[in-house]
């Protein structure tokens, strides 16, 4: 019944389920404490910055207003970003998984090989060979370049996903359609990519976390304050500001509700993506 | 509305397959291409030139001035002797090693204890594993510097803590001392580790077989010895996954560091991560940038290769 037998047998709604429940908790409360202190001390007002009260009774909106004015602007930024970084990664990585996983091409290996280099490329060293290519390119201080680098970071996670998804589609769904008049590639927009729906918001909400969530990129591959996202803006506020700690709080706060709501709106989505991400 | 045009498509239906005359054959290899091509060409981009272009890099010689003059000679191996000869090198391969193993056994233990917690079933179990999981997904500079305010030394709540319940006399320097900062790191890099060892962990104990675990108890196995012997030898693969993966996405760690510590207080922070990038991105010195960043690529891919040979006999199933 369990993992590690015990010795009570499993009757339903017995007090030991219970204790469990209250261990559970005890767990979450632990472990989830610095994000509770992090909202805490974004919704107190920082006149006494030494003593931090434990709720906040006099929850007041001064560090969030304060955070939004000055960061506004890299929360716009970091959404451009990981937006295009989603639709570059799934333009890229719908037709390569869909092609391994339907056209009998013999890649299975090569494609975990892969994902396995490029996990072991550390992405400072990604950055230091890019960094002078981008100079050559011009595409340092541009949203376009970052969008291109944040885009790698969901690369090889959705090929493995989505092909792992698209060897569960029937042939003949397809090759139907091809006798219906359509070609492989009609025959993809149209059927395939409907029918990967889940796969594809998958995949997409991963990219968009790891492009969010980016910093290295956004640290190297920018020199001026043009391109700024909300992670690089909050590592140069808590080096200027370090004093201020409601307002970077509350920019804390900020950056962090992309994975928060991704739990809420995609909780079933995201254990699987680990898992499935993870390259057995 | 697309879901409509899926169903409506008959299913048994009998594709004419055309006999394939050569010309035909190529014409379809080339479509498969199509397909394949922009993710290749875009993978080769972004991590194959990288892996080239740094062993060449660490070949030549970078000064502030090149990116004016656009001169960066060949320069044999300078840097290399360069980056051997700074005492600092040697020390954050330590604290890279350190950092790395430290981190995984924390990671592992706790993800591992938490995973066997939670395949009991009782009620809130899955909210509350879900729930578990925002440490992982929190960007991990965000986690930086929210534990740079608890460990901070004068107003950090972890000292507040300890001291009230009187388990330490006075305030612990958790990132101001060079005796100490390395093992804060650990346990932020711990404490956002473990929910990806929980979820992998969980997924590999829900796959073995329930009636194994019956038989164990027939025959009077306690837990610890059905631990041991029963769930640890079934689980190994997916160990071996998890300490692999967790080892090559721990020993790269950058963001973490520089946004807890920035490698200090003493360099006592400072791994091979953060060296490549202070040499690089901070003195300019792409070159030996380059030469640290190898050293890095070559201790992530010794690992690599490990993983390769302890997963050969399961290798390319996908999931």
């Amino acid at each position: 019944m369990t993992a590690v037998p015990t010795r009570a047998l499993p009757v339903p709604g017995t007090p030991r389920r219970a204790g469990n429940t209250v261990i559970a908790l005890a767990i979450l409360v632990v472990l989830l404490f610095p994000l509770y202190w992090m909202l805490n001390i974004a919704l107190q007002p920082g006149e006494s910055l030494a003593a931090t009260r434990w709720l906040p009774t006099s929850a007041g909106w001064d560090n969030f207003q304060r955070a939004l004015s000055s960061q506004g602007g890299s929360l716009v930024t970091s959404l451009v970003v990981a937006v295009g970084a989603v639709v570059v990664c799934l333009a890229l990585a719908a037709p390569a998984a869909y092609a391994l996983a339907q056209f009998g091409m013999r890649s299975g290996r090569a494609i975990v090989f892969a994902t396995l280099i490029t996990q072991m490329v550390p992405g400072i060293v990604i950055a230091n060979a890019l960094y002078s290519a981008y100079v050559d390119l011009g595409l340092v201080n541009s949203t376009l370049g970052l969008i291109l680098a944040d885009a790698s970071l969901g690369l090889p996670f959705s090929i493995v996903l989505l092909r792992a998804f698209m060897v569960s589609i029937p042939r003949e769904v397809v090759e139907a359609a091809l006798v219906d008049g359509a070609n492989r590639f009609t025959a993809f927009v149209r059927i395939v990519l409907p029918m990967s729906r889940n796969a594809l918001i998958n995949a997409g909400l991963f990219t968009f976390l790891f492009a969010w969530s980016d910093f290295m990129f956004a640290l190297t591959l920018n020199t001026t304050d043009d391109v700024k996202p909300i992670t690089l803006s909050m590592y140069e506020y808590i080096g200027a500001h370090v004093s201020d700690w409601g307002a970077v709080m509350a920019t804390a706060v900020v950056s962090a509700v992309p994975a928060a709501i991704l739990l809420v709106v995609a909780q079933k989505y995201v254990a699987a993506g680990i898992t499935g991400g993870s390259v057995k | 509305m697309t879901t409509t045009v899926t169903t409506a498509v008959p299913a048994p239906s009998a594709p004419a397959k055309p006999a394939g005359p050569a010309r035909e054959r190529r014409r379809a290899t080339l479509l498969r291409w199509c397909f394949v091509a922009p993710a290749a060409l875009y993978m080769l981009a972004f991590f194959g030139y990288p892996l080239v272009r740094n062993i060449l890099m660490s070949f030549q010689h970078y000064t502030p001035q090149t990116y004016f003059t656009g001169e960066s000679p060949f320069n044999g191996l300078d840097n290399w002797r360069g980056v051997f000869d700074n005492p600092l090198f040697a020390q954050s391969l330590w604290h890279t090693l350190i950092f790395t193993f430290g981190s995984l056994l924390g990671q592992f233990v706790l993800g591992l204890a938490l995973a066997v917690f939670f395949s009991r079933r009782f009620r809130l179990s899955g909210f509350v594993r879900a729930v578990l999981l925002l440490p992982w997904l929190v960007p991990m500079v965000v986690s930086a510097v929210v534990w740079r305010k608890l460990l901070d030394q004068e107003t950090g709540v972890l000292n507040t803590l300890l001291m009230d319940l009187h388990l330490t006399s006075s305030a612990i320097p958790w990132l101001s001392s060079p005796n100490v900062a390395l093992f804060a790191a650990i346990l932020v890099n711990v404490w956002i580790g473990i929910p990806f060892n929980m979820v992998i962990l969980y997924g590999g104990l829900q796959e073995i077989p329930r009636d194994l675990y019956e038989a164990a108890a027939l025959d009077g196995a306690g837990a610890w010895r059905t631990f041991r012997s029963l769930t640890l030898p079934l689980l190994r693969p997916v160990v071996t996954v998890v300490l692999i993966l967790g080892f090559m996405s721990t020993v790269k760690i950058l963001d973490l560091i520089l946004a807890l510590t920035g490698g200090g207080p003493a360099d006592s922070t400072q791994t091979l991560g953060t060296l490549t990038y202070q040499l690089s991105f901070q003195q300019l010195d792409f070159g030996q940038g380059a030469v640290v960043g190898n050293v890095l690529v070559l201790v992530s891919a010794v690992f690599a290769v490990l993983y390769l040979r302890a997963n050969r006999s399961d290798f390319g199933q996908g999931k």
